[in-house]
C-alpha cells in the first residue's frame, strides 16, 4: 500500500492535544507541583521533595482509608459480580419481558450520585425514613448515624442497588451473543445446567465480566458522593475512604501539598490494581 | 437403535399460523426403519433441519406425534429420546481440550473413564486428530471444528439414532471420503438409524439405502437412487435430482397420446389426468436421443463436460437439455426422439403412474 505522508495533517490533532491538555495534563501537572512544595501562606512556595509523601505513607490515617476503601471494593464486588450473574442468565430472552427488564435495570443508572446517596440518606432515616421506620417498628435497631456495622450495610445496600444493574446489562449483552445452536448441542450432549453455565455461558461472558470487574473495581475505590451524603464519613472516622479524607485534608484543612501527595498515590494505586487484575485476568484468557 | 414414526406431524414456528404458508413443515408422515440409512436431500429452506430438530426433541411439533417402536416419545426431553445428532454450524467447548470435547457426551452421561477413555481415542483416531488430543480447541481451523462436532455425535454407540445435519461442508473431498466410508462403517456396527441431510446429491445417492426428498415443507418422495432417478414422483425431484435435471415440457393429454406444441407422442397406456390439471411431461436428458430422425430441434449451445456432452436446444418452444456421449454427432438439421419407456406424465406437478 502507498501511504501519503503529509505532515500538516498534525495539524488536526492539535485541537484535541489542547483540549487533553487543558483538561487533564495541566491539573495533574499543578498537583504533581503543589505535592513537591511546601509553604507559609503569602503564596510563597519552597521546595519540599518527597517530604509530604512519606508523610503521607508514614500516617495511619492513610492506611486506615486505604484499607476501608479495599474492603469497601472487595465486599460489593464479591456481591455484585455474582449476583449479577445471576440475575442476567434469569432475564427473558425474547419477548415482550426483554424491554421490561431492561428499562427496570436501567433505572437505577441513570439517577445521579448525589441523588442516589440522598435517596438512601432520607430512605434510612430513623425519624422518618421507610426503611428506617419499618426496620424500628420490627424490633432491629438500625441506625446508620452511630452504629458502624448499620453504617457500611447502607452504604454497600446502596452500591448494590445502584450498580448490579451495570454487572448485569453487560452479562445479559454477552449471554444474548451465545447462537442458539450450543444451547442445543448441550442438549443433545445431555449437559446440566451447571456444565451449561461452566462451558458456555461463563466463557461467552468472560470479556465483559472482565469489564464490568474493572469498571466497579475503579469506581467502587473512588467512591466519594454517597458516603459523603449519607454519612458524612462517619461515624467516627469508620466510613472515611481515601477520597473523603482527601477532601477534607484539601478543603476542609487546606492541607494542599500532603493533600497533593495523597492525590498522586491514591491514582498510582488504581493504576496498578487495575493494571494487575487486566493482567491476571487476560493471561488466564490465553491458558485456557 | 428404534424405528421412528412421525405422525403427521405438522410444525410453525410462528405462534398462530394462519395459512398453510405459515408452516414450515406442512405434514410429514413417514415410517424410519430401525438400522436404515435415510440421506435427506433438498433445497435450502425446506424444513430439513426443522424436520431433525424434532426427531431429537428439540423443537415440540405444532401438531402430530413422533412414536419410538411404537412408545410415543412427543413430550420426552431430547435426553430421555437419546438420540446424537451433528448440527449445521459446528458447536465446540472452546475452553476445553479437543479430547474433552468428545468425552463430554459421554461424562455427562456417567460413563465410567477406561470406558470414556477407550471411545474417545478411537473417535480421535477416526477423524484423524490423535495429536491434536491434548490442545485447547480455541483456534482450530473450521474443518477441524467440523470434525470434533462430528466425532462428538459419533462417540456413544448406544443410540437411537443419529442425525446428521450437513456435517461435512468444509471437509475437503478426500477427507470427505474417508469420514464418509467410516460413517458407514459404524453403521454397520452398531445399527443405529441414521438421517444424513445433505445439499450434495451424491453424497446422498451414495450414502444411503434411501433417499427422502423434501420440498417446501413436505417430502415429495423416498425411494432408492434409481426410483428418484428413473420415476421421480414430483416435478422438483426430477429437476432437483440429476444434472442437468429432467427436462419438463408442457403437454396437453388426450387418451394416451400427448400434445406438445405442435409435436404429438403417443404412449402405450392412458395416463389418469383430472380435468383442468396442470399436465406436463418429464423426461431426463440421458433419454433424449439427437439425430437426424424425429421432432424437429434448434441446438443454441453445446458444453462439453469430459465424458459427456450436454446440448441445450429448444424445442417446440421451450429450452430442453439433451445428454450426448463424447464422440456422439451432431447433426446439421437435427432431430429428437424420446424414449417411451423414460417418459413421465405430471398432473398438478405430481406423477401419474401407469397403473392408475
Ligand atoms: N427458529 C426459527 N424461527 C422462525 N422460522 C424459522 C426458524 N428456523 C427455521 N425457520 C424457517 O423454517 C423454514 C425451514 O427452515 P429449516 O432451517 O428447517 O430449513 P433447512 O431445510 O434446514 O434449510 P437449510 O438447507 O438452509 O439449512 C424456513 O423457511 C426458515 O426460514
Ligand atoms: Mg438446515
Amino acid at each position: 500500500m502507498n501511504k501519503t505522508w503529509n505532515n500538516k495533517a498534525w495539524f488536526m490533532v492539535l485541537p484535541v492535544l489542547l483540549l487533553v491538555a487543558f483538561s487533564a495534563v495541566i491539573p495533574l501537572m499543578t498537583v504533581v507541583n503543589y505535592s513537591v512544595q511546601d509553604t507559609f501562606g503569602n503564596n510563597q512556595f519552597f521546595w519540599n521533595g518527597v517530604g509530604w509523601f512519606s508523610d503521607v505513607l508514614e500516617s495511619d490515617r492513610f492506611w486506615q482509608a486505604l484499607g476501608r476503601n479495599l474492603l469497601f471494593s472487595g465486599i460489593i464486588l464479591s456481591i455484585e459480580i455474582p449476583l449479577g450473574i445471576l440475575i442476567a442468565l434469569n432475564m427473558p430472552k425474547k419477548g415482550l419481558g426483554v424491554p421490561v427488564c431492561l428499562v427496570l435495570m436501567a433505572l437505577p443508572l441513570l439517577i445521579p450520585w448525589n441523588v442516589v446517596g440522598t435517596i438512601w440518606q432520607v430512605f434510612g432515616r430513623v425519624d422518618i425514613g421507610l426503611l428506617g421506620r419499618t426496620l424500628h417498628s420490627l424490633g432491629i435497631n438500625y441506625n446508620y448515624v452511630n452504629n458502624v456495622f448499620d453504617a457500611w450495610m447502607t452504604l454497600i445496600i446502596m452500591d448494590v442497588w445502584h450498580w448490579t444493574s451495570l454487572v448485569v446489562l453487560l452479562c445479559y449483552a454477552g449471554l444474548v451473543s451465545i447462537p442458539e445452536a450450543y444451547y442445543q448441542a448441550a442438549k443433545i450432549d445431555g449437559a446440566s445446567r451447571w456444565a451449561v453455565f461452566r462451558y458456555i455461558q461463563l466463557p461467552k461472558m468472560k470479556r465483559v465480566l472482565l469489564i464490568a470487574f474493572l469498571l466497579r473495581f475503579m469506581d467502587s475505590f473512588m467512591i466519594y458522593t454517597e458516603p459523603f451524603v449519607v454519612t458524612g464519613g462517619g461515624p467516627g472516622n469508620s466510613t472515611t475512604f481515601l477520597s473523603i479524607d482527601l477532601v477534607k485534608m484539601a478543603i476542609g484543612q487546606f492541607d494542599l501539598g500532603p493533600a497533593a501527595a495523597m492525590s498522586i498515590i491514591y491514582f498510582l494505586i488504581i493504576l496498578l490494581l487495575s493494571w494487575i487484575f487486566y493482567t491476571v485476568m487476560t493471561s488466564s484468557d490465553e491458558q485456557a | 437403535m428404534a424405528r421412528i414414526n412421525l405422525d403427521h406431524i405438522r410444525h410453525a414456528y410462528g405462534e398462530k399460523p394462519k395459512s398453510e404458508a405459515d408452516y414450515a413443515l406442512k405434514e410429514v408422515h413417514h415410517e424410519w426403519n430401525d438400522g436404515g440409512a435415510y440421506a435427506l436431500l433438498g433445497p435450502s429452506g425446506c424444513g430439513k433441519t426443522t424436520l431433525l430438530n424434532i426427531i431429537s426433541g428439540l423443537l415440540q411439533p405444532s401438531e402430530g406425534r413422533i412414536l419410538f417402536d411404537g412408545k410415543d416419545v412427543t413430550y420426552l426431553s431430547t435426553q430421555q429420546r437419546n438420540i446424537a445428532q451433528v448440527f449445521q454450524f459446528p458447536v465446540i467447548y472452546d475452553t476445553m481440550t479437543v479430547y474433552d470435547n468428545l468425552a463430554f457426551p459421554l461424562r455427562n452421561r456417567g460413563v465410567a473413564e477406561p470406558e470414556v477413555d477407550r471411545r474417545v481415542r478411537e473417535i480421535l483416531e477416526m477423524i484423524d486428530l490423535s495429536s491434536w488430543a491434548k490442545k485447547t480447541a480455541r483456534g482450530l481451523t473450521a474443518d477441524q471444528k467440523q470434525k470434533i462436532s462430528l466425532g462428538r455425535g459419533l462417540v456413544r454407540n448406544d443410540v437411537n439414532a443419529i442425525l446428521f445435519d450437513e456435517p461435512l461442508t468444509v471437509i475437503d473431498p478426500h477427507m470427505k471420503w474417508v469420514l464418509r466410508s467410516q460413517l458407514k462403517k459404524l453403521h454397520r456396527q452398531f445399527g443405529f438409524t441414521m438421517v444424513y441431510v445433505t445439499h450434495d446429491q451424491t453424497e446422498a445417492l451414495t450414502f444411503a439405502d434411501k433417499v427422502v426428498v423434501m420440498y417446501d415443507g413436505q417430502i415429495v418422495q423416498i425411494g432408492t437412487p434409481a426410483e428418484l432417478f428413473e420415476k421421480p414422483s414430483h416435478t422438483f425431484v426430477g429437476y432437483f435430482i440429476g444434472s442437468p435435471g429432467m427436462n419438463v415440457l408442457p403437454a396437453s393429454i388426450d387418451g394416451s397420446s400427448i400434445k406438445i406444441g405442435e409435436e404429438t407422442l403417443t404412449l402405450d397406456y392412458r395416463p389418469q389426468v383430472a380435468a383442468g390439471a396442470k399436465t406436463e411431461l418429464g423426461i431426463r436428458p440421458e433419454f433424449i436421443s439427437l439425430s437426424r430422425e424425429g421432432m424437429p430441434v434448434s441446438i443454441s449451445k453445446v458444453e462439453d463436460i469430459g465424458r459427456q456432452k450436454i446440448v441445450r436446444a429448444e424445442f417446440a418452444g421451450k429450452p430442453i437439455a439433451i445428454v450426448v456421449s463424447e464422440d456422439g454427432e451432431i447433426p446439421a438439421e437435427p432431430r429428437v426422439t424420446f424414449d417411451p419407456a423414460a417418459i413421465n406424465i405430471y398432473a398438478d406437478s405430481w406423477r401419474v403412474g401407469r397403473e392408475g
